[in-house]
């Protein structure tokens, strides 16, 4: 597969994944119109991804026009877990409200930064979903930094609850801005982004939120960053079971469809 | 085949969740196009994940298709991203008599909606005096508000 087709499936990845986790709030919100905004944020999300799989489909049917063509839904459903490049932070267990809105937060400023950066490399497909996108992480954007306000400098309860938070997804955090061999080629030839040039803006805009919220900023003093690189193909236990949940019926019924 | 006719019976397809607007209303119809004896009509999705665009594509195929009108393509488009501001004048009054607050025709949504924006009044009493409940509703475009005069809660149509 080519550099550029890796990286597409690396970014819908991290949509769909997120995308997921987010949707198993669905009815488990802790008021409803909080339950309904992570719905609708998950539903953003997977829309997202699928139309970054169509677009890696199309280009993957027109560079090898001779093998039986794939679609959207054989890439989400019919791949393993080592070829799924999704950051292992968005496969992470949703644990509280905390944590879930902490990872939200997080990824909703580097999916905000990365789009931004996409919009004028050179493939225009790329160009025209992140534009779409955009205009729906700002909304993630701000969302999630309210909560991470209302609850960093909230009661003694909501503060703990985040600290402890701050605790479980900062080791995941490194990941995110260090390019996999995929991403650096194609960021060379133009077509994607390298990542660590991300860092400074990302900090800033989180350490912003992070201090109005009373909380630690990035990066922690104790730096146990865990070694696992998603991007790459190495996950946490957690992903096999999303995987399971997910494309069970497409296991069971290959080929079905709505 | 006049185009004219054909646009005229895709303004009688409406969205599955708010019933009292077209495909046309909202600006998710882009274009019409006539092909020979094929008729290549060109959509784009309001949200991301709008979960209504395979029953609006089925929609406009089967309204085409009573019409006599048999040899369809519908094509998808992304760029450039809808924007509330394609909304039409009638499809705002549609809104507001359906009671969902209509975006501010004061400003452009296009540029920079992030939804710090808010309706302009209440659509059941007109009042100013209303509140945010959440950035998020019943569907993608929506928001939900309050109204602090009469106390009925609505629907706003966002700002995108
Ligand atoms: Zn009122």
């Amino acid at each position: 597969m080519s550099p550029f087709s890796t990286y597409i499936i690396h970014l819908a990845d991290n949509a769909l994944i997120l995308g997921h986790r987010n949707s198993e709030w669905t009815g488990h919100g802790p008021i409803l119109e909080q339950d309904i905004a992570l719905s609708n944020i998950a539903l953003d999300l997977i829309g997202q991804s699928r139309n970054l799989y169509q677009l890696a489909a199309e280009r993957l049917n027109s560079l090898s026009p001779e093998r039986k063509s794939i679609t959207e839904d054989d890439l989400a459903y019919l791949r393993d877990s080592t070829e799924y490049k999704n950051f292992v932070l968005l496969e992470q267990d949703n644990g509280d409200w905390a944590k879930t809105i902490l990872r939200e937060f997080y990824f909703s400023h580097f999916q905000l930064l990365q789009y931004h950066g996409l919009l004028n490399r050179k493939d225009p497909g790329l160009a025209a979903i992140s534009e779409k996108s955009i205009k729906e992480i700002r909304y993630h954007v701000k969302w999630s930094s309210e909560w991470v306000c209302r609850l960093g400098d909230g009661t003694l309860e909501s503060h703990a609850r985040m600290l402890n938070a701050l605790d479980a997804l900062n080791p995941w955090i490194p990941e995110l801005f260090i390019a996999a061999d995929y991403e650096k080629e194609a960021a060379e030839s133009g077509l994607a982004l390298d990542p660590s040039a991300l860092y400074e803006d990302w900090l800033s805009m989180v350490n912003t939120v992070l201090a109005n919220a009373t909380l630690p900023l990035y990066p922690p003093e104790k730096k146990d960053a865990f070694s696992l690189s998603g991007k790459n193909g190495f996950h946490s236990e957690h992903l096999g079971y999303i995987l399971a949940e997910m494309q069970f019926l497409q296991r069971a019924y290959p080929g079905c469809s709505w | 085949m006049k185009k004219e006719n054909i646009i005229s019976v895709l303004e009688g397809v409406t969205d599955p969740e708010i019933p009292v607007l077209s495909i046309a209303d909202l600006g998710i119809l882009r274009d019409v196009e006539i092909s020979g004896n094929e008729i290549i009509v060109t959509i784009t999705p309001t949200y991301s994940g709008c979960p209504a665009m395979d029953a609006i594509q089925q929609d406009i195929r089967k309204a085409l298709s009573i019409n006599g009108y048999e040899k369809v393509k519908i094509n998808q488009v992304l760029s450039p991203p809808w924007t509330s501001d394609w909304l039409s004048a009638a499809g705002k009054e549609k809104l507001e008599a359906f009671g969902i607050a209509a975006p501010s025709t004061s400003h452009s949504c296009a540029a920079g909606g992030t939804g710090s924006d808010s309706p302009d009044h209440c659509p059941h009493c007109h009042s100013k005096n209303i509140e945010m409940i959440s950035r998020f509703g019943s569907t993608s475009c929506k928001a939900l508000y309050r109204c602090l005069e009469c106390r009925e809660p609505f629907d706003y149509f966002k700002c995108h």
